[in-house]
């Protein structure tokens, strides 16, 4: 196994853990407050779904040629990966609220209570919120296994390594029958933010005919120059949101 | 119609984001470096730069709204 797969497997698997703990939390939500039977319905549907569209993209990612591939894909992954970071610099560097595992959990049960009498057979509500929930965040993992795997030219690799965070992840959602509270979610956001655009970065100039100095040995380079960028970013955040509540809590006692 | 609203409305959420000056600049960046690359410049080094400018750019936006 070579660098470049290692990282394939690394990012791809935390990056399906944590959406799998957002939706896990989403699903145990309706499940215990509405129907865990039609929750599990709607899961169930949304993963046919996810089947269907990695079916028909995946084929047809891994015919296009390479140069072309990694250009478009690798340039989307980039955009992708941007998203992730900018928003983990931003919770890290506090100007932007921590994703709180316990407090979703509350809240969509809270908001499943309110919605009515759970009807008989299929509970329209648990099914729908069930169905978008793993919809939406496992479009996230789709994309990111596609992307890798086809760069790579391994999708399988990628497929299993995000089958294998699923597994983990329900199967400790499972045993301890709580959401995952205790999943660092956003210091693997702050990670997998990373690394999406160090191989963006790093496919997309392939697919554009840059040379990297040394090839792949240019992508360990990356992730660690993009990391530390982002590492004194969120440490001048902090100093500039400290700073500015010791001049706000001194106007408030002047 | 509606429908179709609501699918580019997802789609421009899923991948453009919250900063869309972010993906124009990503674009621009691989389009030049493919212009350039044509020529015997070396040119590997302007994605990298522009990541770093336009995050700082658009988390530094942010910073200073907030205040």
């Amino acid at each position: 196994m070579n660098g470049t797969q290692a990282g394939l497997i690394i990012a791809v698997f935390i990056a399906c853990a944590v959406e799998t703990t957002e939706a896990l939390t989403i699903v145990m939500a309706v499940g215990v407050t509405r129907s865990w039977r039609s929750a599990l319905i709607g899961v169930g549907v949304a993963l046919l779904a996810l089947a269907a569209i990695t079916a028909a993209l995946g084929p047809a990612l891994t015919a296009l040629p390479i140069n072309v591939l990694r250009g478009v894909v690798g340039g989307l992954l980039l955009v992708f990966g941007l998203q992730w970071l900018r928003k983990a610099i931003l919770r890290a560097g506090g100007l932007k609220s921590m994703h709180d595992e316990s407090a979703a959990y509350a809240q969509e049960s809270r908001a499943a209570g309110d919605a009515g009498a759970v009807a008989s057979g299929i509970d329209p509500y648990a099914f729908l919120v069930a169905f978008k929930g793993t919809l939406l965040e496992g479009l996230e993992v789709v994309f990111i296994a596609l992307t890798f795997g086809s760069n790579q030219k391994n999708v399988p690799l990628a497929a299993a390594a995000a089958l294998v965070a699923v597994l983990v992840v329900v199967g400790v959602g499972v045993m301890v029958r709580a959401p995952l509270a205790r999943v660092p979610e956003n210091s693997l956001k702050f990670a997998v933010g990373v690394m999406l655009t160090s191989f963006g970065t790093f496919w997309g100039g392939e697919g554009v005919h840059a040379h990297w100095p040394g090839g792949e040995v240019a992508l360990p380079f990356l992730i660690a120059g993009y990391l530390l960028f982002a590492l004194l970013t969120v440490a001048a955040l902090r100093r500039l949101q400290a700073a500015h509540a010791g001049v706000s809590s001194r106007t408030a006692r002047a | 119609m509606s429908r179709v609203k609501a699918l580019i409305r997802f789609l421009w959420d899923f991948v453009i984001g919250d900063d869309w000056r972010i993906a124009l600049a990503v674009l621009l960046a691989l389009a030049v470096t493919l212009i350039v690359s044509g020529s015997s410049l070396a040119v590997w080094w302007l994605l990298p730069l522009v990541v770093v400018v336009i995050l700082s750019i658009s988390v530094w936006d942010v910073a200073r709204r907030s205040r």
